[in-house]
């Protein structure tokens, strides 16, 4: 009973992200319609066998749109989490494994940035990049992610600095580089992969977040989230259009949801 | 569980009912209170300037705001006119360079100080040469040689040389000359008096009972500030705001039989501006294939339902006289002339350029959206670089640092030269770098002009210069819809930017 | 109390930071104040001129000491866009993000936490479906963009049922029932993606609590499950969700800035993206600061509170 049930949640996670995944890869290739094309049905329409989303304002495909939108949206979470990870890993490694001073001056500067608004932060990094570009949302996003997995894997470092096996390979003289990346890292992934598929949600809805207070990605091209944020002002009047492009957030987020409660489950064993 | 959530919920729902009855009686809180106390609530979209003193008013939308509140001497009415106000009539010399302007009896400033002829000197010599820092100065009142009072009603303006357009600048504010709280707690002359400000919430107006002229119908009016385009339109359906201007027409799509519409114009110029000092933009061939690949009535269809009046040079519909119809249709929608003349440019596959827009104006993005469209179809590949106003404003308007950009220019009073002397190539404001010796020429000559049909001549052979050389790819005059609660009448365009609020009323 | 005294020290070398950050980047971001406010009649030597005023051709220490010295003297220096002193400007409006966030943190605390309690605690019967559901239910709320659910509430509650006005925030002074009752909503929909994710956690966290090898021999052992959940299992997974909730406060005041927006609440989020549009930095820095001290302050009384329920911990050996 209890087996099933764990296995339930990687295996219906798995199916709805695979899906979602085979419907962006092929929005890469193909979609229904080119995403751009405008007038290619009547504006704003209801859902139709043509357009099964319906069409937008400006009488756009919308499936079309959310093919490729989903796709923009889920490179620019995977770039952010894969920023957040990178360079959070590697702070939270130092300073957990070596502690001191620089450990406390780079928490705090952490806590500085966590506390900080991120809205004036994306700012910033759209200045220092010059606007419209593509990747401002990523290395603003990215910024924001650092200090949360800084203190996720600096937690778990400084929990396996003093275990019986790093101890004993300080012993037999291995670098500290060495300790961290074949000693410690390997047994940080049960504190990272979680981590990780939250981050990718978490990056999904504050993409979606910094479209609505208009600093996202930049028009024509569409991420789900600036699509949402059109489509709200038009909730009465095509109201499909926020779900299609709502609904497909939620299910992006939810089936990720989904894999990272699997794997904790199948981690720590616990149903 | 459940029991656990139900009970929970009806908690939370009851709380809700009991919370949102307590409202208080001293705030007309519904639509239904506020027409009991012949009061309404206006949306607007950004605060107003920091200062109030009509002096210093630097955005529009204060301007929109503060023009109950304040008058010149003269005053525009809704057809373009000026009409007297503070003044009841002027005379001018057979030299036209004095203007006599006798006061109206009774003008009483909202702190209940009759104006005269002091306040008057007081107030246009203010912006003349400005003492106070803040205040814009007026340019064209740097042609007055002698400004004075010849009595208690009466004052007399000298101007060294003559000039029609004069005139049209007397519609700056007049007010008290021994009061200086101008900046918090404005006093004029207008149908409303200020009452209260506070800041990113509202602006209270109230009817000023001892108006010289046809009395304000509300006897309150609140402009409530809210920056967020959809909450605006919640706050109309909720019933917080009872009228709204700048409305795009999705949003008025959005509101049900409570609301009529008005439509009027915006009074701008729409354009993809483009900066004629930077390649490829410095080549007139490639402006002009520009003009022939954008499809100004398909932009109007699609991305603004129809509503919207296509244009063809630096002037615009309401502007009567000085517009010129036939320059409209100068550049046809034609793909292949365009693919043409970008040949002949040297560009027979296209290039890659960028539009700098101003993120927070959404009828621009949208314009810019299928420009983009249009523009592939002769090879152009642009791509839109959204940006903050203030940004823009900085980096596009004052640092010229742009290829091409979507913005609407308007006029700041009711001439001409408002619209067209900003493309002199000396012009401090000169953001497109437009540079022609014929143009500039006809702006020296129109501004020495004081026969009325050959200035207008004048400016439509300027207006015909900036198409010809496709200074811009023109677009259009926006429409500016209002959405007006039923039950509510008398909305009344100006072809300036802004909103009289005097002729409104509840009908019945 | 030497703890205490170096966990405050820390938030105050934080906020100096936050502060200087903030001072950064108004010299990073393009479109200085002086240009904002003279709008479309600045002119390079106005804009001169205006800086000069303003103090702003000055070296960017230099302000930021003066600012420092304001601070502490109680001088929050003078709002660009409304020539007012900024904490005229804003304290009615901190009033009212000091409330929201209490609301939804209280909200939040008194929903998930027996929530979470059941929901770990659970069995019976059909537990195994229960669970699923649960689960389900929880990643749902999570996948909900935060503003998106503000705009349904606000559609729902403004718009259909009419339960508040939206758009007619009473203000405090004139109606405080009024008040909270319209921002409940806004509450509501700040609570809810974090109420789903303070059960998933309690509940994992207790669990595996219950898995321990002390609590089942204690429980093997005959002493009553009730007493050693109570005695035990609670006390070890509070360290955790103090630390937890410490963190929602962090988010509650992030999501708040949109919320604001979505239901034109006069706080200091919507405050906040207003100056920062009209690049009235003053303001911007001031309200940086006291969003940001708020969230420290968080954290810090979290730590606080942990180190009373186990003195073990350190500084800096904090759980996560």
């Amino acid at each position: 009973m209890k087996r099933k049930q764990r296995n339930g949640y990687l295996l219906a996670g798995g199916i709805l992200a695979g899906f979602l995944a085979a419907v962006i890869l092929l929005g890469l290739f193909w979609t229904p319609y080119d995403p751009a094309a405008m007038s290619v049905g009547p504006k704003l329409a209801g859902p139709s066998l043509l357009h099964p989303m319906g069409t937008d304002n400006f009488g756009r495909d919308i499936l079309s749109r959310v093919m490729q939108g989903a796709g923009t949206t889920c490179t620019i979470a995977l770039a952010t989490v894969a920023i957040g990870a990178v360079a959070g890993t590697l702070i939270g490694a130092l300073t957990g494994y070596f502690g001191g001073l620089v450990d406390e001056v780079l928490m705090r500067v952490g806590d500085a940035l966590t506390a900080f608004p991120s809205i004036l932060l994306a700012l910033v990094v759209i200045s220092l990049l010059g606007p419209g570009k593509k990747y401002n949302v990523v290395v603003a996003l990215g910024l924001v992610f650092i200090p949360s997995f800084a203190r996720v894997t600096r937690t778990a470092f400084a929990s396996l600095r003093d275990v019986n096996y790093v101890k004993s390979a300080r012993l037999m003289g291995a670098s500290p580089w060495r300790i961290l990346v074949v000693h410690m890292l390997p047994n940080t992934t049960s504190v990272l992969l979680p981590a990780l598929t939250i981050g990718f949600n978490n990056a999904v809805l504050a993409e979606a977040s910094m479209s609505f207070l208009g600093i996202g990605v930049t028009p024509p091209d569409a991420s789900l989230g600036y699509m949402l944020s059109e489509a709200q002002s038009m909730l009465t009047t095509a109201p499909w259009y926020a779900v299609a492009t709502g609904g497909t957030i939620v299910l992006l987020v939810f089936s990720v949801g989904l894999l990272g409660e699997g794997l904790q489950r199948r981690d720590k064993g616990v149903a | 569980m459940k029991k656990h959530l139900m009970a929970l919920l009806l908690l939370v729902s009851l709380l809700c009912t009991v919370l949102s009855g307590c409202g208080d009686g001293s705030a007309e809180q519904t639509p239904e209170d506020r027409a009991q106390a012949n009061t309404i609530n206006v949306g607007i979209a950004q605060d107003l300037d920091e200062s109030l003193d009509p002096h210093k008013t630097v955005k529009a939308g204060t301007r929109e705001v503060m023009f109950n509140v304040f008058e010149g001497l003269m005053k525009p009415t809704s057809n373009g006119d000026l009409t007297p106000a503070v003044a009841e009539s002027y005379t001018v010399s057979d030299d036209h360079r004095t203007y006599t302007f006798t006061l109206r009896e009774g003008v009483k400033f909202h702190n209940g100080d009759a104006v005269t002829a002091e306040d008057v000197i007081y107030s246009i010599q203010r912006c003349i040469a400005p003492a106070e820092t803040g205040i814009v100065p007026v340019e064209a009142f740097s042609i007055i040689t002698d400004i004075q009072a010849l009595d208690e009603r009466t004052v007399a303006i000298t101007i060294s040389e003559p000039s029609n357009e004069f005139i049209s600048y007397l519609t700056t504010a007049i007010l008290p000359a021994d009061y200086d709280e101008q900046d918090t707690a404005p006093v004029g002359t207008g149908p409303f008096r200020f009452v209260s400000r506070t800041a990113q919430d509202s602006i209270v107006l109230e009817k000023f009972d001892e108006y010289w002229g046809t009395p304000a119908n509300l006897d309150k009016v609140t402009f409530k500030i809210i920056e967020n385009a959809d909450s605006l339109l919640m706050s109309l359906q909720s019933g917080a705001i009872d009228l709204c201007a700048h409305l795009t027409s999705t949003q008025v799509a959005q509101l049900g039989e409570d609301f009529q519409i008005e439509e009027g114009t915006m009074n701008l110029v729409q354009a993809l501006y483009l900066n004629n000092a930077v390649a490829p933009f410095d080549n007139e061939l490639v402006r002009q294939a520009l003009s022939y690949a954008v499809d100004k009535q398909g932009i109007i269809d699609l991305a603004f339902d129809g509503y919207g009046s296509p244009i063809g040079s630096s002037m615009y519909p309401a502007f009567g006289k000085y517009f010129d119809e036939s320059l409209t249709d100068y550049y046809t929608y034609d793909v292949e002339k365009a693919k043409e003349l970008l040949a002949q440019a040297g560009y027979p596959d296209g290039f890659d350029m960028t539009i700098t827009v101003p993120s927070n104006y959404q009828p621009h993005m949208d314009t810019a959206e299928v420009l983009v469209q249009q523009l592939a179809a002769v090879g152009v590949r642009a791509t839109i670089q959204p940006i903050e106003w203030e940004s823009w404003i900085s980096d596009v308007y004052t640092g010229r640092q742009f290829q091409s950009t979507v913005v609407g220019v308007d006029a700041a009073n009711m001439t001409a030269r408002a619209l067209l002397e900003r493309f002199t190539s000396t012009y401090g404001s000169n953001f497109i770098n437009y540079n022609n010796a014929e143009y500039d020429q006809l702006f020296q000559q129109a501004l020495a002009t004081y026969d009325d049909a050959e200035q207008t001549a004048l400016y439509k052979q300027m207006e015909r210069n900036l198409t010809e050389h496709a200074a811009n790819v023109y677009i259009q005059d926006l429409a500016d819809l209002v959405a007006v609660r039923s039950g509510l009448e008398g909305v009344t365009f100006y072809p300036i930017y802004v909103l009289d609020l005097s002729s409104i009323r509840y009908t019945a | 109390m030497k703890y205490a005294a170096k966990r405050i020290a820390m938030l105050l070398v934080t906020m100096v930071i936050v502060s200087l950050l903030a001072f950064v980047a108004f010299d990073l971001i393009s479109g200085d104040p002086a240009t904002a406010m003279l709008g479309t009649a600045a002119t390079p030597e106005k804009v001169a001129a205006l800086r000069a005023e303003l103090g702003l051709d000055r070296p960017l220490l230099v302000r930021y000491g003066e600012w420092l010295v304001g601070f502490f003297t109680g001088n929050l220096g003078i709002s660009y866009s409304y020539g007012q002193p900024v904490w005229e400007l804003i304290s009615s409006k901190v009033l009212v993000t000091l409330v929201l966030s209490l609301m939804s943190f209280v909200l939040i605390v008194a929903v998930s936490i027996p929530l979470g309690l059941r929901s770990a605690v659970g069995g019976g019967k059909l537990e195994g479906v229960r669970d699923g559901v649960r689960t389900v239910i929880n990643q749902l709320c999570m996948a909900v963009p935060p503003f998106f659910t503000g705009i349904l509430l606000s559609w729902l509650f403004g718009t259909v049922l009419h339960w508040f006005i939206h758009g007619q925030f009473p203000g405090f002074a004139h109606d405080p029932l009024g008040s909270l009752g319209y921002l409940l909503f806004a509450a509501i929909s700040l609570a809810i993606p974090r109420i789903a994710m303070t059960t998933r956690m309690l509940r994992g966290t207790i669990r595996e609590e219950l898995q321990k090898d002390y609590v089942r021999t204690a429980i093997s052992r005959g002493n009553d499950r009730k007493g050693v959940l109570r005695r035990h299992v609670l006390k070890n997974s509070l360290v955790v969700t103090v630390t937890f909730l410490a963190q929602t406060m962090a988010e509650i005041v992030a999501g708040s800035i949109v919320v604001e927006q979505v239901f034109a609440i006069p706080g200091l989020g919507r405050m906040l993206v207003a100056s920062i549009s009209s690049r009235d930095y003053p303001t911007v820095q001031a309200i940086v600061v006291i969003l940001a001290f708020w969230v420290v302050l968080a954290g810090t009384v979290a730590d606080l509170i942990n180190q009373r329920i186990d003195p073990r911990l350190r500084l800096g050996g904090r759980p996560v």
